[in-house]
């Protein structure tokens, strides 16, 4: 559809600016303020340039140690769950009933976990991963293995992986499960009189034709991996020790806990920075990929 | 042709996998704390309501669930308000900087709560509004408002312009038309968009719980002080998680059709 071009139109975008450039810019100000900022307390505030960015991008003192270290569990963190939740979507979306009522109930149940409050994502599995009280901590530790995700590592690391998974496969599988929809039969059946086999079906009709909703999956569930904080932060608080202080929990820490208002500003910019540069690749995905559809159909 | 071999047995697998923990909460929410603590029981041998009893008697439990309905449908009905006229605007015209408002919006939907809270905090004590509802509910905005004109604007490109332009030849002023004939013939997607603002909202908790501290302490806030607290109630804490869940299941079954739309911002 060809647009209009009418500056008046800017009236109607107004509201949403406003709303959004109150809650979005007068705080990421603040943001930049403090991190060119030290302060010693009282509400003196003293210039110190660039300072809190050379210690925060610096392994060798504590800010830029935790920081990256926090950063290396998030990367790996990301990449775990993706491994897993893209090829489990990809086989829960094909699996999925063709017609009838169960298509309705499958639908409803796969969403359920994706409407929970994520506290209480946490909340669920610290109950049903506790050896004492949980029947998957029950059941692992009377089948002879040592789970605790108290105090091991592993074990904590596992815990918050299947939580994820859990929490968002659904989310792949809903996606893919749309893009799959959008087939049309004559495609299969086209298929079945070339005799094609299923996985000759999957390569070149169903993966290409779910290429798009992939993509949109791949990058929600990076995005939203990346700022994980509520489901860890339940479950083992980040620890044990520090080992699943992701960078979200980190930056919490230095700015409610101790208050440090210089280094984590500067956190935060980093941070947002790499949200933003891959929010940018995701609306370049969004976008362009919306306006090659029409080509391909006129092609086809 | 459409599905691979085993089927029935994967989906089936990924169904219980799904619904065994919250049938573990569930189960949990009516045992006795005795029971919970001192067997590993399938299912309540002595099933009592006492925890739901206690959330809705005790007003430091109910209070929670107030607060937390205050900020989400101020939230919703703001962010459903302003973003309608908004997503007409994305949706039918061009105008200077159309692209970067619209690339801007999602920036702020996908930029991480921990990055605001601080800030925040400041903010919304410095205009005396922390610990009001209203202080959630307008940092809520950060990412329902994109959101929300993010789905509606799908649902506006859907109405074909040729609506607009008999309606405007038949003499029907801008705002008339808006509430007499786009509102009503996008109305499915408000329904979403709507749905989408509250469970974003309802699901949140860290900046629910970083701008209110007494008055307007989400229910979310509350279960989690229980958690740090020495004795742990896990009967009433999962009575707790059971009652967070009920909005969403309940009206789960409208939605069903348009859940990967709104997860993917409209754009499946």
């Amino acid at each position: 559809m060809d647009k209009i071009v009418n500056q008046k139109a800017w009236f109607l975008v107004l509201p949403v600016f406003a709303v959004v450039a109150f809650s979005a810019i007068l705080p990421l100000m603040t943001v930049v303020n403090y991190s060119m900022q030290d302060t010693f307390g009282n509400n003196q505030f003293f210039w110190n340039g660039v300072g809190w960015f050379k210690e925060l991008l610096d392994p060798s003192t504590d800010l830029g140690g935790r920081f990256l270290a926090s950063l290396g569990r998030n990367l790996l963190f990301s990449a775990i769950i993706l491994a897993i939740e893209v090829p489990l979507g990809i086989v829960v979306a094909l699996s999925m009933p063709r017609e009838g009522w169960t298509v309705a109930v499958c639908l409803v149940i796969l969403a359920l976990p994706l409407l929970i409050p994520w506290n209480v994502v946490g909340t669920i599995w610290q109950i049903f991963g506790r050896p004492d009280i949980g029947l998957l901590g029950y059941a692992l530790n009377s089948l002879g293995f040592d789970y605790n995700y108290v105090s091991n590592e592993f074990d904590a690391w596992a815990t918050v992986i299947v939580m994820d998974v859990w929490h968002w496969t659904s989310l792949v599988a809903l996606l893919c499960y749309a893009g799959l929809k959008s087939i049309p039969d004559a495609y299969y059946q086209a298929a079945q009189i070339d005799g094609a086999s299923r996985w000759a079906v999957f390569k070149a009709i169903q993966l290409p034709k779910m290429n798009r909703v992939l993509l949109i999956a791949v990058l929600l569930r990076f995005m939203d991996s990346f700022m994980i904080y509520t489901e860890p932060f339940v479950v083992t608080g980040g620890g044990p020790g520090n080992s699943t202080t992701f960078v979200s929990i980190e930056l919490v820490k230095i700015a409610l806990g101790q208050f440090d208002l210089g280094k984590a500003a500067a956190l935060s910019l980093v941070y947002n920075l790499i949200i933003l540069i891959v929010c940018w690749v995701f609306y370049t995905v969004m976008t362009n990929v919306g306006t090659e559809r029409p080509e391909k159909k006129g092609a086809a | 042709m459409h599905s691979i071999p085993g089927r029935r047995l994967i989906i089936s697998l990924f169904l219980i996998f799904l619904l065994l923990p919250i049938y573990w909460l569930v189960n949990m929410s009516f045992k006795t704390n005795a029971e919970i603590v001192t067997t590993m029981t399938l299912w309540p041998h002595q099933p009592t309501l006492e925890n739901y009893r206690r959330i809705f008697t005790d007003e430091s439990w109910y209070s929670g669930y107030i607060n937390s309905l205050n900020y989400v449908i101020i939230n919703t009905v703001i962010s459903i308000a302003v973003a309608l006229p908004a997503a007409y605007g994305f949706s039918r015209y061009r105008f200077l900087g159309d692209k970067h408002l619209f690339f801007w919006l999602l920036s702020n939907r996908m930029a991480p709560a921990a990055v605001f809270a601080l800030p925040f905090f400041n903010l919304y004590s410095a205009i005396n509004l922390f610990d009001t509802p209203w202080a959630v509910a307008l940092a809520h905005c950060i990412f329902n408002v994109p959101l929300a004109v993010w789905i509606l604007e799908g649902f506006v490109s859907g109405v074909p312009r040729e609506i607009d332009e008999t309606a405007f030849l038949d003499g029907y002023s801008f705002p008339r038309f808006f509430v007499k004939i786009l509102v009503p013939l996008i109305a499915s997607g408000i329904g979403v968009a709507a749905f989408f603002c509250f469970m974003f909202s309802w699901v949140e908790l860290l900046l629910a719980r970083t701008l209110t501290s007494v008055n307007a302490k989400p229910i979310s806030a509350i279960m989690t002080r229980t958690v740090s607290a020495a004795g742990m109630d896990w009967g009433l804490l999962a009575a707790a998680g059971v009652l967070t869940i009920i909005p969403g299941a309940l009206v789960i079954w409208f939605v069903r059709n348009y859940i990967a739309r709104g997860f993917a911002l409209g754009r499946v």
